[in-house]
């Protein structure tokens, strides 16, 4: 298990000390955290890794699963795509047996001090307040700059209920009576995909792969998905190509539930056949090893995304002190200060030009991806995240916008 | 000689549900949000990058020129030499001017593409004493090498500005104390010019030259 003390090596002692600070205030609260799922997807991820981390600060951090049935999850599907804007026909019958599930799992369930309640699956325990009292957060971890209005509608009357709603970037803010935070996600610098690794080991990776190192390396890591335009990356490579010399490596998984998936995956492998500096590698999801070489071997990593929830490929390169080029959308412009730590484009010829720039200018490469690891130390490491989260626990309990603790 | 009590201070980010697409968006949000949301959005540069120098200047001129690529309007809202505004009201007030006049001046309004939005924000601040307590210039600047960077933050912008205080927690320390020409070096010392562990650094450099009278 990790240390918390381990990540001071990071972020320094003054800041680990701060959480330990932070966390005196909560001394005594049972911070419940509650999600659909103990394992798989991003929730179930970082709560993994964040409850250790608050249980060594001396926080009560509790994790409870709801229970759901097929058809719920069906339906909670149905919602999870509604909200991403796809669109969806969902029964009256079908949000009465969400709400009966939601009500089955209350009744079974202890609540804590603070019930930290993760996406929309179990937003109806909210219904318990009435009874129960106690301090209640929504945290929404998806996309939610265009939800289905009749799903909004129908699960807005819960989240006004609650005394916050969390969201991961600005623009998934809505107009709301209650409080609305910003909480961004974070990387695990020593988590496998983010750890230093020796030189050896990238090199082996990139040998394994027949990449040539000696030789520029543009990289992108995503799923092949329309959404991450792979094509559009095959372009700007080309065009830049033509004036620098370089290989491209685009590496990741298939997006299985994307029905365009499988044409851009084939449409990709045709074009990589035809160029034997393109590299589309299709990696296994353990391949987190293998990610963290290709991201600190590469001369330039992009990630030119068309839409994205947040987008934290661009904060794993970033760490990793990579030039990277990015698509101004979601969350990356958090990431990214244009020409401060990375370059944000809106066009493949955009993207083609700042390739060229940043593969013929090293020294002004470097010193991008160098302010691009420290603004990722300072704002999306999850020491940030910890924080994020016991401000907003600790928030619950006073008022005012300054308050001294 | 009393004591000096560093403390520390940790930010919350609030959402206020309002986006500008325009210059008069703009204009139209800074008018009417809260002061913790100017005082955000004319730091947060300074606070998350607080190791680049020059770092960006603040997010409305920021967003005006990256965005709206208005570069005329974007170099007057970051030429806001912030240091001599006493209070967030004034500080409003300045933007507030220089996007009117400049509306005055223009004949077409450019929108941003959509997914581009200026979000408003604001911060709730949360200040904690530390464990670090100064009774001499020794032990303060012994102080100064450890506390995070989040405590100087605290006590030369916030102090100033976000509290109105007037001015920073040390010159007025110093003052007290009867060092008032340590006091006044670091009140002419322009703090939006240097990155925090810069400004670390000045300070105890400063107080070098003091410590041992």
């Amino acid at each position: 298990m990790i240390r918390i003390e381990e990540y001071a090596a990071i972020v320094g002692e003054a800041t680990i000390q701060e959480l330990f600070l932070l966390a005196e205030h909560l001394k005594g609260k049972v911070v419940q955290n509650i999600n659909s799922t103990a394992v798989g997807g991003g929730v179930a991820e970082i709560l993994t890794r964040m409850i250790p981390l608050l249980k060594q600060l001396g926080i009560d951090a509790r994790w409870d699963v709801i229970k759901g049935n097929e058809k719920f999850f069906a339906i909670t599907k149905k919602f999870h795509n509604g909200l991403h804007g796809v669109p969806v026909e969902i029964a009256d019958e079908e949000y009465e047996t969400f709400l009966e599930v939601n009500r089955e799992n209350a009744e079974q369930m202890n609540f804590g001090d603070v019930v930290f309640v993760h996406d929309p699956q179990p937003i109806g325990l909210i219904e318990k307040r009435k009874e129960l009292g106690r301090n209640w957060i929504w945290r929404c971890h998806i996309d939610f700059s265009k939800p289905d209005p009749k799903i909004w509608k129908f699960l807005e009357q819960y989240v006004f209920q609650y005394d916050s709603a969390v969201f991961s970037a600005p623009s998934f803010a809505r107009k709301l009576p209650i409080p609305q935070v910003l909480i961004s996600p974070s990387i695990d610098p020593l988590s496998e995909k983010n750890k230093e690794i020796p030189e050896e080991t990238i090199n082996a990776v990139f040998e394994r792969f027949g990449i040539d190192r000696s030789r520029p390396v543009i990289t992108q890591i995503s799923r092949f998905d329309y959404l991450k335009d792979p094509l559009g990356v095959i372009k700007a490579y080309k065009i830049a190509k033509k004036r620098v010399d370089m290989q491209l490596v685009l590496a990741g998984g298939g997006a299985t539930d994307d029905p365009e998936g499988p044409v851009i995956m084939q449409q990709v492998k045709e074009e990589a056949d035809k160029d034997k500096d393109i590299f589309a590698l299709f990696l296994p999801p353990s391949s987190d090893l293998e990610i963290n070489a290709l991201q600190r071997g590469s001369t330039v990593v992009l990630q030119k995304s068309l839409k994205e929830g947040f987008g934290l490929t661009v904060s794993e390169a970033l760490w990793k002190g990579k030039p990277t080029i990015a698509g101004a959308v979601g969350g990356i412009p958090l990431q990214i200060a244009h020409k401060y730590s990375g370059i944000l484009t809106h066009s493949i010829d955009g993207t083609a030009y700042w390739i060229k720039q940043l593969v013929n200018e090293p020294e002004f490469a470097r010193k991008l991806g160098a302010n691009g690891r420290e603004h990722i130390k300072n704002n999306f490491l999850i020491t940030r995240h910890i924080k994020d989260y016991l401000l907003l626990f600790i928030s619950l309990f006073h008022q005012g916008g300054i308050v001294y603790l | 000689m009393t004591a000096f009590h560093f403390y520390t201070k940790l930010d919350q980010t609030l959402l206020l549900g309002k986006k500008a697409r325009n210059a008069p968006g703009l204009l139209e949000g800074i008018r009417s949000v809260p002061e913790s949301s100017i005082y955000y959005h004319t730091h947060r540069f300074l606070q998350q990058h607080h190791y680049l120098s020059p770092e960006p200047p603040n997010d409305f001129a920021y967003w005006v020129t990256e965005v709206l690529s208005d570069e005329v309007l974007g170099e007057q809202l970051s030429s806001v030499d912030t240091i001599q505004f006493e209070s967030i009201s004034t500080l409003r007030e300045k933007f507030i001017f220089l996007i009117e006049s400049h509306l005055a001046s223009v004949e077409k309004i450019t929108d941003c593409s959509h997914g581009e939005e200026f979000h408003f924000m604001a911060s709730r601040t949360f200040a904690l004493p530390t464990p670090y307590v100064a009774q001499n210039l020794i032990e303060f600047r012994d102080a100064l090498g450890r506390v995070s960077v989040n405590t100087i933050y605290y006590h030369i912008f916030d102090a100033k500005l976000r509290l109105e205080r007037g001015e920073n927690d040390f010159s007025k320390w110093f003052d007290t104390n009867g060092m008032s020409t340590l006091a006044e070096e670091l009140r002419k010392l322009d703090p939006y010019t240097h990155t925090l562990e810069g400004l670390r650094k000045r300070i105890i450099v400063l107080v070098r030259k003091y410590d041992t009278h």
